[in-house]
């Protein structure tokens, strides 16, 4: 670990508290409906994409209308992908001229976009052509981002609206949140990555003849348009197999910079929103310090880990740490912080190789999303995936003292509780339950790339990403395979939605009830010791259901490493 | 509900006709028009053809030239296409080793490369970007300790003394972002480019 490395930590860390309050000011003024700087440009376009589509964007819905909305929109996506997958080779925009994607390829893909997860089981480009990155991911990375966000934003409802039946309207919150955030963000964010050397064009794969003679075929395309949208929707597919790897989807230590900025942007504004919608910006505070909590930690053994190297390293007077799997540019600092960053928020985008880190190096993405991905987290997913641990925590504090728990002058009672409960066991439920089907059932077995422990976390990794909606992977593994796709598809879609439906039901809840003022018996909930209380519930909740799991793959591989086995 | 029918397909249609079609389209003719070679992908011509991109790495093998990093890249078996063969530099199939830190076939790959390399040069330590295969295995760069540490060789090589070589490979020197962001590098392509053009003086 060096200064210089800290220093571009602390720089980071610096960069999101500061942006965390203006883009929070203009996110409310968005999903309040309310006139921004943007509106004399898009309210016009706005208003017409309304009138031909039948939406009255002054009629609000019920939780339940809002949540049914929302799954139709995705029954559409899901057609549109694997439509367009299948099909690919008849349709333009195919200057490689791939061929149609199969069966069970397209399944997985089409669910991985969908929800967010964008797990990369196609090889960007090898298997798929320009008009199926626009068309169906491209498209997809901006309508799953918008659909988190208006999620987290109708559970932000719930608590900030009193006595009321909805709790706003699906087709408005997605079209402006697609309109005003997410589209002229990544205008601007487009031209800035080209301007590093990211291509953008629609030509042929280029052949050149390299310097000693030999034949080069290098893969280009409309890169820049997607990674923007990929980065700042916490997507994470990328255009190319290697990913933010390939210097052509992050060529600089600058473009690395701005794309973990991107990340972590919106989901740590949503706290700001959340704090001006309820009524007191200093309960975002809180929840933006829990998180800050757990990604300082996460982010000090991982770089302290990839610094200090193997052990097969160091046996051969190898110094600089572990840079199996990474690139010159990014160093070791960069690729640690980065592989933190994209797994505490739920993008999965990786500019070095997961599956070579050190054992601990590698274990902390694996807790990230073990946790849930609440640092920060997905947009819109990792603010209403904290939310449910809070309402957990405050029920736990609630009964150490025998009161009726209350947060943001909502009392949280059975109801809320179960729910919150419900969502959070889907985790360990298509986790732990897949992974011991996987390290059993032997076609599954069989794609294993490395023996031993590392093997297995190749696995349990798999499916953490994907219940996780992550989307990053020890990519050893070798996913496209027919159990892989099949079972994979199945954690991504039960992670997202089994999660959604008892969040929005909370919403839907918490909106109906009476809002009250605090007393002298309320727990107040912008102080240390409710920072405190969170960041211990979620450890100890994390803790006790993945530390078996944690001991028998990277745990035991790190003791093996330093008693000297290989394998 | 059935009133959610008609938004659900009408609004998901137009909002894919936007961020599908029309969003990478015009900004594929706006970067286009702004930063035309970069939106080619930076490549680099010589007369008159393409030799390669300034960001891709590329495989070199010959003496007389500094060499990149070991990649892992794979292409599809040309005698059996549902196996993959090594391919280093394979710019249309990025990817990386995986082979994780308990992993015996890295051990072996790092032991022999190591070797190789003190045998080419006893008097430095070997860095460690020069035994490790980059995450995308088309690394363009490599970190200025490994281009220092291949001097001897193209020296020899080429016939040319070292201290000149130690200026080019200096001047080749990529700094970090504002002094802090990145690492240090070099990039193998251009300063070949730039070995090649000094020996032609």
């Amino acid at each position: 670990m060096t200064v210089i490395g800290w220093l571009q930590i602390v720089l980071f860390c610096v960069v999101i508290v500061a942006l965390t309050k203006p883009l929070g000011y203009y996110m409310t003024r968005v999903f309040n409906g309310e006139k921004t700087f943007l509106s004399p440009v898009l309210r016009p376009i706005e208003a017409g994409i309304y009138w031909i589509s039948g939406v009255d964007e002054k009629r609000e819905q019920h939780w339940l209308t809002y949540t049914v909305a929302m799954l139709l929109f995705h029954v559409g996506g899901f057609l549109i992908i694997y439509g367009v997958m299948r099909l690919q080779a008849v349709l333009p925009f195919n200057p490689a001229g791939q061929v149609a994607v199969a069966e069970d390829l397209s399944f997985n893909t089409a669910i991985s976009f969908i929800t967010n997860t964008n797990w990369q089981n196609y090889g960007g480009e090898s298997t798929i052509s320009y008009l199926v990155q626009m068309v169906g991911l491209t498209h997809q990375n901006f309508l799953s981002a918008a659909t988190g966000i208006a999620l987290a934003v109708a559970l932000i409802r719930g608590f900030s609206r009193a006595s009321m039946r909805t709790v706003g309207n699906f087709w408005v919150d997605v079209t402006r949140c697609t309109l005003y955030v997410l589209l002229p963000i990544c205008v601007v964010y487009t031209l800035f990555l080209v301007s590093q050397g990211m291509p953008q064009t629609l030509g042929d794969y280029v052949d050149a003849t390299t310097l000693e003679g030999a034949k080069q075929t290098i893969a280009v395309g409309p890169v820049a348009s997607q990674v923007a949208i990929k980065m700042l929707g916490t997507n994470g597919g990328g255009f190319f197999n290697a990913n933010a790897a390939h210097p052509f989807e992050n060529p600089t230590a600058l473009s690395n910079f701005v794309q973990m900025l991107s990340i972590f942007a919106l989901g740590a504004a949503l706290t700001n929103v959340f704090g001006r919608m309820v009524g007191n910006q200093r309960q975002g505070w809180a929840i933006l310090a829990v998180m800050g909590v757990l990604f300082i930690a996460g982010v000090t053994v991982t770089y302290w880990a990839e610094a200090s190297g193997t052990s097969t390293l160091q046996a051969l007077g190898l110094t600089g740490g572990n840079m199996e799997g990474k690139e010159v540019r990014f160093g070791i600092v960069a690729s640690s912080l980065f592989a933190v960053i994209t797994t505490a928020a739920s993008c999965g985008a990786v500019n070095a190789m997961h599956d070579s880190f050190t054992a601990l190096g590698g274990m902390i993405p694996l807790i990230n999303i073990e946790l849930g991905e609440i640092i920060v987290g997905g947009v819109g997913a990792g603010m209403y995936g904290m939310l449910l641990f809070v309402i957990l925590a405050i029920f736990v504090a609630g009964l150490m003292v025998g009161r009726t728990p209350e947060y943001v002058g909502k009392k949280i009672e059975a109801r809320e509780v179960k729910m919150a409960m419900l969502a959070i066991l889907v985790l360990p439920l298509m986790i732990l339950g897949w992974t011991a089907v996987g390290v059993v059932y032997p076609a599954a077995v069989a794609s294993m790339a490395n023996a031993g422990p590392h093997g297995f976390t190749e696995v349990l990794y798999a499916y953490t990403s994907g219940t996780g909606n992550n989307g990053s992977a020890f990519a050893g593994l070798t996913g496209n395979t027919f159990f892989y796709n099949l079972t994979l598809g199945c954690a991504m879609f039960v992670g997202r939605f089994f999660m959604i439906v008892p969040a929005m039901a909370i919403a839907g809840s918490l909106a109906g009830k009476k809002s009250i003022p605090p007393s002298m018996g309320t727990f107040p909930t912008t102080g240390g010791l409710f920072v405190g209380l969170v960041v211990g519930v979620i450890l100890i909740m994390g803790g006790l259901t993945f530390f078996p799991a944690l001991a028998l793959g990277p745990i035991v591989e790190h003791l093996a490493m330093n008693a000297g086995n290989l394998f | 509900m059935l009133r959610e029918i008609r938004p659900a397909i009408v609004l998901l249609l137009v909002l894919t006709a936007i961020t599908g079609l029309a969003y990478p389209l015009a900004m594929t003719g706006i970067a286009g028009a702004i930063f035309p070679a970069k939106a080619q992908g930076s490549l680099i011509e010589k007369d008159g053809k393409v030799i390669g991109s300034a960001l891709i790495g590329q495989e070199f093998k010959d003496d007389k030239y500094f060499h990149g990093r070991p990649s892992a890249t794979l292409a599809p078996d040309p005698n059996d296409s549902t196996k993959t063969v090594s391919a280093p530099y394979n710019a249309a199939n990025s990817g990386g080793s995986n082979l994780g830190p308990t992993s015996k076939a890295l051990a072996d790959r790092l032991k022999e490369d190591v070797d190789k390399l003190k045998a080419e040069n006893p008097n430095a330590p070997v860095p460690v970007d020069l035994v490790t295969t980059s995450a995308s295995g088309l690394d363009p760069d490599i970190s200025p300790e490994a281009a220092q540490f291949q001097v001897p060789r193209v020296a020899k090589a080429r016939n040319i003394p070292e201290e000149s070589l130690k200026t080019l490979v200096a001047a080749n020197t990529e700094g970090r972002w504002l002094g802090l962001l990145g690492e240090p590098r070099v990039n193998v392509l251009a300063l070949n480019l730039a070995l090649d053009r000094a020996s032609a003086k």
